[in-house]
């Protein structure tokens, strides 16, 4: 491990479309996070904080700038590359849960270890251990039809966790969950924090972004203010 | 990988699986037809084919045939020795009579036909004594009333179990004592059939049953190492000459070449298959469009589940196998329910319209590779355009 931060975006600028059309979302983002950290970023819509996190999530690249991750500079990946390293190093959570209809908990949980050609056995092992994690070995062979929206947003994390990341990245995990599942579901981020992972988080919610150690806020395709360890919830753990 | 991308594929068959029949109906038709009819066709040539050498190992027939006068010349045992004799290179000429008589046996009576017909006849027909013995020379140069049995005779007036050698028996009017029994032959080429008469020397038949020396065809074999045209010109000339028909004058008699009659029945069997082999394509086609259809619904329907993918890390070519083998499996699957349908049409049709039913190995092998591989030709543009989403975009989609 070298001391180079885990993420270091300098400069970023994301332009969609072309020419009149064109629209400029990111203009000039510099950030830095480190290993450990709980990022919340946070934005009005059209800010830029879903652009950042998409490159961030290296499922889309910068127009310019340079993005290094564990000091790669990921802008000059291929597509396969980029897949390459969500696979090994990044997880995902979804406001809309997406999970795999008609499949049951378990099976969503092993799908990524499926593209690490880990065999059965291992994949199942894996699997119990990040359901485990989420508190639903209970609710392994139930698809996501049957679980509450709080215990399929656990399922997600629970896919997320289950290659040992280093970054979970979740895009409004609470978007679509009441305050007592949200409040859940952030101290369960906050736990898997605490146990070593970083994690991203982008959220349009105050309460949901004071569970974070640092607060990015984003205006106009800009890095507005970043609030670190501003305060941590009361009576919250760790 | 492999094994639980193909676990995969068969889920979702399974899960739209009307749809799944449906799509691949196409091709359970193409596969089928292809199936069936090449069955068939190997049926109905190894039928035309027992058929033809049911007209005799012989090479070629010759029978007189009506002049525009309206008259008939017919042949007899002079014009058979000339040829036999005069025309190098052939090995058996011999002719035959028949005609139509009762068998009657302890008080059993069968309608049946008399054969005239010596041993040479029977040879160059492949017709053989199964049991007893063949005519003596003597006997065919008396024409002595002994007979040979066909198999069908043998079971209508004789006790089963009982040997028919040696009994007396009558055709007609005329009383035959019995030498032999032939061995079972089947339809023959002429449509009649030699397992149903009796077979009495040749001159027996002329003198008692038709009362003349002509003769209804004879047949001849020649030497292989002979060229059959050589041989068949000689024939038609030695013929004429011996007919004393002038220059200009048409033949008055007809000369069958089993040879080209076989090469023309494999010729139209030939062009039976290439006609199937183009209906089948069209179905096959047919078949693949719609596969390709449902795949590129299909890819549209789980974009989202896609989006999952290629977000989880699966690479372009993961997702774009994942796709192809659901459209290989379901089009290998249409190609085994369609060469089930084959087989059991094919053995349905073969027993309606009385051919053998002919298994072909390859033809089922071929049309099940075909067809996994139109999976392949069809599913590559569904597949490879599943690989190609924006995970981003992939994941919006509602």
């Amino acid at each position: 491990m070298t001391a180079e931060p885990l993420i270091q975006l300098e400069g970023i600028t994301k332009t969609f479309g072309s020419g009149a059309a064109a629209f400029q979302a990111l203009k000039g983002v510099d950030l830095t996070i480190e290993r450990g950290e709980f990022v919340a970023i946070m934005g009005p819509s059209g800010s830029g904080k879903s652009t950042t996190m998409n490159i961030l999530g290296c499922l889309d690249v910068p127009t310019g700038g340079v993005f290094r991750f564990r000091g790669v500079e990921v802008q000059k990946l291929d597509r396969d590359q980029r897949s390459l390293l969500r696979r090994r190093y990044l997880g995902f959570v979804f406001q809309g849960f997406n999970l795999l209809a008609r499949t049951t908990a378990l099976e969503n949980v092993e799908l990524p270890l499926l593209y690490r050609g880990e065999n059965k056995t291992q994949r199942r092992e894996s699997a119990m251990r990040a359901l485990d994690q989420v508190g639903l070995v209970p609710w392994a062979s139930h698809t996501p039809a049957e679980l509450s929206g709080g215990q399929q947003q656990r399922v997600a994390i629970a896919r997320a966790l289950v290659t040992q990341p280093d970054v979970l990245l979740a895009d409004e995990p609470t978007g679509n969950l009441d305050s007592e599942r949200s409040v859940e579901i952030m101290q369960l981020l906050q736990r898997l924090n605490g146990e070593g992972i970083t994690v991203l988080m982008v959220t349009h919610e105050e309460e949901m972004a004071a569970y974070a150690k640092t607060i990015v806020r984003f205006r106009d395709g800009l890095v507005e203010r970043i609030d670190r360890s501003a305060h941590a919830v009361e009576g919250s753990a760790v | 990988m492999l094994g639980s991308t193909l676990l995969l594929a068969l889920r979702e068959i399974r899960r739209h699986i009307l749809r799944s029949i449906l799509t691949t109906l196409g091709i359970i038709i193409g596969v089928a037809a292809v199936v069936t009819m090449v069955t068939l066709g190997n049926g109905v040539t190894a039928s035309v084919q027992e058929e033809i050498s049911s007209l005799g190992a012989s090479n070629f027939i010759v029978f007189p045939v009506r002049t525009d006068r309206g008259t008939i010349r017919p042949f007899d045992e002079a014009d058979v020795k000339a040829v036999e004799q005069q025309i190098a290179g052939v090995t058996i000429a011999a002719g035959t009579v028949a005609a139509n008589a009762t068998a009657f046996y302890n008080g059993q009576d069968w309608d049946t036909r008399v054969v005239g017909s010596n041993n040479d006849f029977l040879e160059a027909q492949s017709i053989t004594v199964e049991e007893g013995r063949p005519f003596s020379k003597d006997e065919e140069e008396a024409g002595k009333n002994v007979c040979l049995l066909g198999l069908k005779v043998r079971e209508a007036i004789f006790v089963p179990g009982t040997s028919p050698i040696g009994a007396r028996m009558r055709l007609g009017g005329v009383s035959c004592q019995v030498i032999g029994v032939m061995e079972e032959r089947g339809q023959g080429g002429n449509g009649a059939d030699d397992d149903d008469a009796v077979y009495l020397p040749l001159k027996n038949v002329q003198r008692r049953f038709r009362g003349n020396d002509n003769l209804d065809y004879f047949v001849l074999k020649y030497d292989p190492s002979y060229a059959p045209s050589v041989i068949q010109d000689s024939l038609v000339d030695l013929l004429r000459e011996r007919r004393l028909l002038q220059g200009e004058q048409p033949n008055d008699f007809n000369v069958i070449d089993t040879a080209q009659v076989n090469q023309a029945l494999g010729a139209a069997t030939g062009a039976l298959t290439a006609m199937v082999a183009v209906i089948a394509s069209i179905s096959l086609l047919v078949g693949g469009i719609g596969i390709m259809n449902i795949m590129l619904v299909s890819v549209t329907e789980r974009t989202r589940e896609i989006g999952i993918r290629l977000a989880i890390g699966a690479l372009a070519r993961e997702v774009r196998l994942q796709f192809l083998t659901e459209a290989v499996v379901l089009c290998a699957l249409g190609g085994l329910v369609g060469i089930a349908l084959g087989f059991g049409a094919s053995i349905g049709l073969a027993a309606a319209i009385d051919v053998p039913f002919v298994f072909d190995p390859m033809i089922n092998l071929v049309s099940f590779l075909f067809a996994a591989g139109m999976g392949i030709v069809f599913g590559y543009y569904p597949a490879s355009r599943a690989s190609k989403l924006d995970p981003i975009d992939a994941l919006r989609h509602e």
